[in-house]
């Protein structure tokens, strides 16, 4: 293959990406959208259970029932909250330990410093989603679980990137300044060290939120996610399997929808990561609004 | 000048660690600043003139440490100084103004809020008390529309205005003694102007002691009331800046000095210095400056006499002063 000339790549990546990421902030903002409104959206109650049973799509059910006869594109909007709102803990939580733990190790150094990379040498050796089964597993099924199950094996990242930069902003001259002229170390770390930190979590984040939400689909899809019954799309796809050959639409609006939306997620934040590679980002309110709104420069 | 000096820096040395080594980069550094007065030290880079002001703020980077000498600092106006442990940061009176603004400022802390936290934190007012004295700050070191410029963050600030927002940031504390760290050199000459007068200006109303590094001979002439020159971790001379800036004893201070070229001087007087500074390693108790002096004698290979810098008084560690000959 010819060197690509930057040139050439100037001139193109800019409008494929540019037209990925309106795609995929759309469709992640019409899942959202439908999944706050679920309760106003859905023709029917999700958990309903009706004589209508395995109906083709129809303008009595849009996208059928299923084998107790309950709505599916009712039971697809609720699951979107579930999994959407499953998401967001299941990312969030081990980002928000990772930070914690990551932050004082970094900043205090020393044998604390030293044991955080012990330990996240050994949790980064491990196979996470053998774990994420056996946990949840032993734990038993259920939304509790699974978020320990998800913090327990994600927190390791997140310490270690916030760790290093940490360790990094703390040698600027305004934060030995800062704690000189009088505040104190908790001061200093969260309010002037932290946020200058974030900026490789947050992307990381981004792209974790994705691998969530995967993650949750498929332990459902086990059985070891949510309670049965629970609107789920892991959950409707492995309710469906039976059906497969017969009643498509079981199986391919839930299934559709988890590659949909997490292939959005991951669109968003390859984007974030290129418009926030190499450059400080502050608190989300001062900084992102105006960052997303302008032109992004690559950066090599 | 008061009694009691502010600031005394007493026979300081400062070595860097390595490899289980030790080797001293500050030797020997004494100075002292009263109130009202403005310290001066002039030198080449790497001669340690910034890590003199780091040592005595207390913001020594990793592996790099006080071995010895004392650092005194005035707890109250007119009080005796009180020696300050090394490792331990002398903090409270004293307060520093880096040559980088962008280093200075917590890029993602609104500027105003970044000096209402510190005068908070120091005075325990309310939370609006402390945003007005941030204006009056502000406002204070110059910076036009203060109550909108609050809500900046650094980044939106040109390099001149972030150097005052820098210094209003110092002041927060009121601290008695203000270190500058080559405060103007990353400004074109205009702002450099601007800041020493602002300088000034705090140092002649608020009584502050002032010690001011800088590389450049015509600022310290502006601003400083006495000079020290530093050579290869050493103060070499030292003295009332007409004193040593006209009429130089050490043969480096006349070197350092002929070394800028002048638009009024006669044409050639534009002399840089033949060879190096010695590295640390190389570091003897003899004149470091001898193998590039022109005025070299036998008495430089042994002991130099230090220079006793706790008074004012126009003194060289030159065994040979250009004076005496």
């Amino acid at each position: 293959m010819a060197m690509i000339t930057p040139a050439a790549v100037s001139a193109v990546t800019p409008r494929a990406s540019g037209w990925t990421r309106s795609a995929a902030a759309g469709l992640l903002a019409l899942a959202i959208l439908a999944a706050v409104l679920a309760p106003l959206l859905a023709p029917a109650d999700p958990a309903l259970l009706t004589l209508d049973q395995l109906q083709p799509p129809s303008a009595a059910h849009l996208l059928g029932t299923d084998a107790l006869g309950r709505d599916v594109l009712s039971r697809l909007l609720f699951a979107l909250r579930t999994d959407l709102l499953l998401m967001v803990f299941a990312a969030g939580l081990p980002m928000l330990a990772g930070t914690l733990i990551g932050a004082v190790a970094g900043y205090r150094g020393g044998v604390l410093d030293a044991a955080l990379r012990w330990v996240a040498d050994i949790f980064q050796a491990l196979p996470v989603y053998v774990l994420l089964i056996a946990f949840v597993f032993v734990l038993g099924p259920g939304t509790a679980s699974l978020l320990v199950a998800f913090s327990v094996l994600g927190w390791v990242v997140y310490a270690r990137l916030i760790r290093t930069e940490v360790r990094r902003v703390r040698e600027r001259d305004y934060v030995s300044a800062s704690y000189l002229l009088g505040l104190s170390h908790t001061a200093v770390l969260f309010r002037h060290v932290l946020p200058n930190a974030l900026r490789q979590s947050l992307v990381y984040l981004a792209t974790d939120m994705g691998m969530a939400l995967q993650g949750i689909a498929v332990l459902s899809f086990f059985g070891l996610g949510v309670k049965a019954g629970t609107p789920e799309l892991g959950a409707m796809v492995s309710e469906a399997q039976l059906f497969l050959r017969s009643h498509w639409w079981l199986a391919a609006f839930p299934g559709l929808t988890i590659v949909i939306l997490g292939s959005s997620i991951a669109a968003l934040g390859d984007r974030l990561g290129d418009r926030l590679g190499g450059r400080p980002v502050g608190r989300l309110s001062g900084r992102l609004g105006g960052r997303l709104g302008g032109r992004g420069e690559a950066r090599g | 000048m008061s009694a009691h000096p502010l600031l005394e820096v007493d026979g300081l040395r400062v070595a860097v660690r390595r490899d289980g080594t030790a080797l001293t980069v500050l030797d020997g550094v004494s100075f002292a600043v009263g109130a009202g007065q403005c310290l001066g030290i002039v030198g080449e880079s790497g001669c340690g003139k910034s890590l003199t002001l780091r040592a005595a703020m207390g913001l020594l980077p990793p592996g790099i440490e006080r071995t010895g000498g004392e650092i005194r600092l005035s707890p109250r106006a007119g009080a005796a100084p009180c020696a300050v442990p090394p490792g331990q940061a002398a903090g409270r009176g004293l307060a520093m103004v880096f040559q980088d603004s962008h280093a200075s400022l917590d890029p993602t802390a609104r500027v105003g809020a970044f000096i209402a936290d510190i005068v908070r934190r120091r005075t325990a007012t309310s939370r609006a008390a402390a945003r007005r004295r941030a204006v009056e700050l502000l406002a204070s070191v110059g910076v036009p529309d203060p109550a909108l410029r609050f809500g900046s963050y650094p980044h939106e600030l040109s390099g001149g205005m972030r150097q005052r927002v820098a210094i209003a940031l110092a002041l927060a504390t009121d601290p008695r003694v203000l270190l500058c760290d080559e405060p103007t050199t990353a400004l074109d000459v205009t702002l450099q102007a601007e800041i020493l007068r602002l300088l000034d200006a705090a140092r002649a109303d608020r009584g502050l002691g002032m010690v001011f590094v800088s590389h450049d001979i015509a600022v310290i002439r502006q601003i400083a009331d006495v000079v020290a020159v530093m050579y290869a971790g050493q103060i070499i001379e030292m003295g009332p800046a007409p004193d040593v800036l006209d009429r130089p004893r050490h043969p480096y201070t006349r070197a350092l000095i002929d070394a800028v070229p002048t638009l009024d001087g006669p044409i050639g007087r534009f002399r840089p210095i033949a060879g190096s500074p010695p590295a640390p390693a190389d570091y003897t108790p003899a004149c470091r400056f001898m193998t590039r002096c022109a005025h070299h004698v036998a008495a430089c290979s042994g002991p130099v006499p230090g220079v006793d810098g706790l008074d004012s008084r126009h003194r060289s560690s030159c065994v040979n002063t250009l004076e005496a000959r």
